[in-house]
């Protein structure tokens, strides 16, 4: 679904204006700093339930926002 | 076979035992033709596939149907062609017609590096054993009637691929021709049964819980679609996969023949036409990682304009329902499967747009790997080691949208 993103500076906006950004998570049981490289370049949580993720407004405000969504909704909290 | 005369597809639904040697997590195309290869070819039948809603009710129920193997890395290539080929023979080793249906895929290019590469794929296909042709634009108006060659002026055509191997087939009845095998041969098919945790000694796999009880496993193997990072958490295994939705439509009849399927990555979208006469559109994902399968105006509004741009005769017709599918990204658009972290858990995943055609293939590889406990050659380069031992298989042009 098309997400309409709530901007703290701008307003809630269409998706069409922002860019994803994830927030990488390496989990503490890996230690290796090679294996802590690798998770944080390829693996994801992709939790099923509330994330905490960045969107940048790059065609409103171009600044970094943070918030939380159910990814099973899609609906922001 | 006779495409007018088929007996009735027999299910034979059994009660979910306590203990099996194999349990198979997702009754989807890849859960269904491991457990079939496993029975038919391996004689491996104390199975159980276990699907939470419905066989086939997933991705393998809401993708768009298109088998091809004009891919941009030498190992997909011969994965994918391999599956081509087993496609073209199922209907004849299942006794059942799949509506299988070779009609060719145009891949268009609108810019002079687009040409270039649709040049390379070509010839790099055509090394690998795929069928692929480079195409002038004057072809290209005759293998699509109806394409306005300049788009407007905005998205000119200057050249193209033909895929002679590029088909489709009914996703519902290959489902079932491979659940039908299975049965036969043996092995016990559930739905409505969800699972709901897995069994761990130590850091070994030993069964499943589900929502009906406990089942013991020699093996298990997880084939779900969408929610793979789910059953992997149970398994502390990390998987490289982010879940995003896809979106696709079908118009009502269009009434002339269109044979081609034809794909634009520039343009974003590809479509075809269903055996209902129906014109089928699809795009790339949605940009957040999501488990939703809600559909929107938004997608629809989108697509249209640039498919119409490119055949305005899609304009003159209406959108008769759309659908959402969620699909396991990989990084490097190429798929995961084989063994994990976790002994006796084997995945296939990182399916993302481009499971259906690699149903047959799949399974077949799985069921190789499970009977033998060794990685078949072909499925070797998807190992999920690739991504620590840097040998992903980059290849988002050739896979992005279906």
């Amino acid at each position: 679904m098309a997400l309409r993103i709530p901007c703290p500076h701008c307003g809630t906006r269409a998706i069409d204006e922002w860019v994803y950004g994830e927030i990488p998570i390496v989990p503490d049981a890996i230690t290796d700093a090679d294996a802590r490289d690798v998770d944080r370049a390829y693996f994801h949580n992709n939790a099923e339930g509330v994330v905490r993720e960045a969107w940048f407004h790059l065609y409103g405000c171009r600044r970094w926002v943070t918030v939380e969504r159910d990814s099973r909704t899609d609906t922001f909290l | 076979m006779n495409e007018f005369w088929e007996a009735k597809v027999t299910l034979q639904w059994a009660e979910l035992g306590s203990s099996y040697d194999v349990v198979i997590i997702g009754g989807g195309g890849h859960g269904l033709a491991t457990a079939y290869n496993l029975a038919v070819k391996h004689g491996i039948t104390n199975v159980a596939v276990i699907e939470k809603d419905y066989i086939g009710g997933g991705n393998s129920g809401r993708n768009t149907t298109v088998i091809r193997s004009n891919y941009g890395k030498p190992e997909p290539v011969r994965f994918y062609q391999r599956s081509l080929d087993l496609y073209r023979q199922l209907e004849d080793e299942t006794d059942r017609w799949i509506m299988h249906d070779e009609r060719g895929l145009l891949w268009l290019a609108h810019t002079e590096a687009g040409r270039r590469q649709e040049r390379s794929r070509s010839s790099m296909n055509l090394a690998f054993g795929a069928e692929t042709h480079f195409v002038e634009p004057e072809e290209i108006a005759k293998l699509a009637p109806g394409i306005n060659l300049d788009a407007g002026g905005e998205f000119p055509i200057t050249g193209g691929s033909l895929h002679v191997g590029g088909a489709t087939a009914r996703h519902d009845r290959v489902n079932w021709a491979f659940a039908e095998g299975a049965m036969r041969a043996g092995v016990t098919i559930v739905q409505g049964v969800k699972v709901e945790g897995l069994i761990l000694d130590g850091d070994r796999v030993v069964g499943v819980k589900t929502n009906t009880g406990d089942v013991a496993a020699g093996t298990v193997v997880s084939a779900v679609g969408g929610h793979a990072t789910t059953i992997a958490t149970m398994a502390n295994v990390r998987l490289p996969i982010r879940t995003h939705p896809l979106q696709a439509f079908v118009t009502n009849h269009y009434e002339q023949t269109w044979d081609a399927i034809v794909a634009s990555n520039d343009l974003g979208f590809y479509i075809s036409q269903t055996a209902r006469g129906e014109m089928l559109g699809g795009s790339h994902i949605d940009p957040q990682p999501s488990y939703s399968r809600r559909s929107d105006h938004h997608f629809i509004n989108e697509i249209s304009r640039r498919i119409v741009a490119l055949f305005p005769f899609m304009g003159n017709l209406r959108v008769l329902r759309q659908w959402t599918g969620i699909c396991d990204m990989s990084p490097d658009y190429t798929p995961i499967m084989g063994f994990t972290s976790a002994p006796g858990f084997l995945i296939t995943t990182g399916w993302g747009t481009w499971g259906f055609k690699a149903i047959p293939a799949g399974g077949e590889a799985m069921a190789q790997l499970i009977a033998s406990g060794e990685t078949p050659e072909l499925i070797a380069p998807f190992s999920i080691d690739r991504f620590a031992n840097d040998r992903t298989l980059a290849d988002r042009g050739s896979s992005g949208t279906h």
